[in-house]
């Protein structure tokens, strides 16, 4: 098991890769990427039972991990190298044409770690759930993560996928949300309002927990808790209440950097507010 | 005609989807049926009732349902999706763009209630638009086959193939007259009459109208080469350019609208490579109705003597 302090590190490396790709790219999602990355890097250095140098699409005997929110590619790319599925340099290819690293994941060039395409939102969920039951078939005691925005549970086809979850007693789904309260045009609340997000999941028939999504500690408490409920018959929901554009001053905790990459005094303004810790790609 | 074609009763196509999933069922444990709340109407009955823990009722909730068959195929499952038409095309084109067609994902998606002939339901539930829809979309393989047999056959054979399928069957009883152990080759069409003068490629319910119209020139004189277009993507371009070549004269038919239907993509094959007079029997930019499949063969252009017109228009361009 990482301990905290590295996993901090880990995070810190993980904010910097978002910021320079994106930049390099001059196009991308930082303000998502950077609320999911607290909770990533504990799931995919402590909590996943996966292995990235020999990683296949069907994830047989391994646990499977969904991005629903395909426009966190770059937190998602970041954590996946960082973790050993592919180079860490290929970061650099973000965005880039023939590259594996899609603006939005994509299976086509076949970067490892990535099961199906994801952007236009609303449909992980349900792919994960797909895949949930295929582990039970298998009687493979597995188990399988997805994450989602808390703007993307505005699409009808979550709902539904919750629905689905709980009538098939999915208890080995595992879900997350990123709840950082804001979408492209504004705030989540002055735009579709969601209300008491934990509410609707618990009345959807979920095992659903509000947690810190900044707190490492809590998050690692989180997915053991989820885990732990194995067998209760119910799926999981984690809300993690984050922050869009986290660690970094001018992106926190504002939709302005949902979808903009940083100009080159910007970049170096936010790269100085990230410790590199692995090494730069 | 030279072939000969004796109708062994009627039966719906998509009672030859229900038989076929069963005998796969029995055959391959990857395989997994998915039904959105149609079970009947899909004929999925015989399956889920064999194989209940591989039957998944996922409710009234399409878009979920294609998800999800996603990610039982990441997972190596064999999906076989059911519900109407509409409802796995249009309904959930985006789901079936991203989650299937674009990520490769090995789903069967298993069409009923397609086209006009429908019926009575009305035109909330007549699609006409799915085989342009689907044919559009990369990586998908797109199959309308004609009577009982040949879609029980198709819907085995389709297991085998590896890669996201749409499968399009319907309602009404039809002929079945294809023979029960014909083979089954994706993208392969069938010549069921060879003839000189005309070529009519038809697929699906109008395979059997064609034969008719076939049978009626015949007697007038006029040589038909009868071709099946089961598989309309791959299409398979060398049967009908060959035909196309010796006939110089192409009529095609089909329960579709004309705009993304086999007409179009036949009519735009022949325009590229061996541009020659094209007639298409198929819907001109309109809705259905509710009414007897019979009725609205006849009333929407798409019956034997409408093929029968299409091939005299044909021949006088020629």
């Amino acid at each position: 098991m990482a301990e905290t302090a590295n996993l901090k590190d880990i995070a810190s490396q993980v904010r910097r890769d978002i910021i320079r790709m994106v930049s390099m790219a001059g196009s991308g999602h930082p303000g998502g990427s950077l609320s999911s990355t607290d909770f990533l890097t504990v799931l995919f250095f402590e909590t996943l039972k996966h292995n990235p140098a020999q990683w296949d699409r069907e994830g047989k005997n391994n646990d499977m991990f969904f991005l629903s929110a395909g426009h966190l590619s770059p937190v998602y790319y970041s954590v996946l190298a960082r973790s050993g599925y592919f180079p860490v340099t290929e970061l650099a290819t973000f965005r880039k044409y023939g590259s594996r690293l899609q603006g939005h994941p994509s299976i086509e060039r076949g970067l490892p770690g990535v099961h199906t395409a994801s952007g236009s939102l609303g449909q992980g969920l349900s792919v994960a759930c797909g895949a949930a039951i295929a582990k039970r078939l298998n009687k493979e005691e597995n188990f399988i993560y997805a994450l989602i925005g808390d703007g993307e549970s505005e699409e009808g086809q979550i709902w539904e996928a919750a629905l689905f979850a709980a009538q098939h007693k999915l208890d080995r789904l595992i879900a997350i949300t990123d709840w950082n309260g804001q979408q492209i045009d504004g705030p989540v609340s002055s735009i579709l309002d969601l209300g008491d997000l934990k509410a609707k999941w618990d009345a959807f028939g979920w095992s659903c927990k509000v947690v810190d999504g900044h707190n490492l500690d809590e998050i690692r408490a989180a997915y053991k808790w989820a885990i732990d409920g194995t067998g209760d018959g119910k799926p999981k929901m984690l809300l993690m209440k984050t922050e869009m554009g986290k660690e970094v001053d001018f992106m926190q905790g504002t939709h302005h950097w949902h979808g903009k990459a940083p100009n080159a005094d910007q970049t170096v303004r936010a790269l100085e507010q990230l410790k590199e810790t692995l090494g730069d790609f | 005609m030279k072939a000969k074609f004796e109708n062994k009763g009627n039966k719906d196509t998509r009672s030859g989807f229900g038989a076929g999933l069963s005998e796969l069922g029995k055959r391959d444990e990857k395989v997994i049926a998915l039904c959105a709340d149609l079970t009947g109407s899909l004929k999925m009955d015989a399956f889920a009732a064999e194989h209940p823990e591989r039957f998944i009722q996922c409710g009234i909730a399409e878009a979920n349902m294609i998800g999800t068959a996603a990610g039982l195929a990441v997972s190596g499952k064999i999906p076989f999706v059911g519900s109407f038409a509409g409802f796995v095309t249009g309904r959930v084109y985006d789901q079936v763009r991203q989650s299937v067609a674009y990520s490769e994902t090995n789903v069967k998606i298993c069409a009923s209630h397609a086209g006009i002939t429908l019926g009575e339901d009305g035109a909330t539930h007549q699609i006409m638009e799915d085989l342009g829809l689907m044919r559009m979309l990369p990586n998908l393989t797109v199959i309308n086959p004609c009577d009982y047999n040949q879609t029980k056959a198709a819907t085995i054979a389709i297991a085998n193939h590896k890669g996201p399928v749409y499968l399009r069957f319907g309602r009404p009883s039809v002929p079945n007259f294809t023979s029960e152990d014909a083979p089954f080759e994706i993208g392969k069409a069938i010549t069921l009459n060879p003839g000189n003068d005309v070529t009519i490629f038809a697929t699906g319910h109008l395979v059997w109208e064609a034969i008719v119209a076939a049978e009626e020139l015949e007697k007038e004189g006029i040589s038909v080469e009868l071709i099946n277009i089961h598989t309309i993507k791959p299409l398979d371009q060398k049967a009908v350019l060959e035909s196309a070549a010796k006939t110089k004269a192409v009529v095609t038919a089909e329960e579709h609208l004309i705009a993304g239907g086999m007409g179009e993509l036949i009519s735009g094959l022949l325009a590229r490579e061996l541009p020659l007079p094209v007639e298409c029997v198929a819907v001109n930019d309109h809705f259905g109705q509710s009414g007897e499949p019979a009725q609205l063969l006849k009333e929407y252009g798409l019956s034997s003597s409408d093929i029968i017109a299409a091939v005299k228009r044909v021949l006088k361009r020629k």
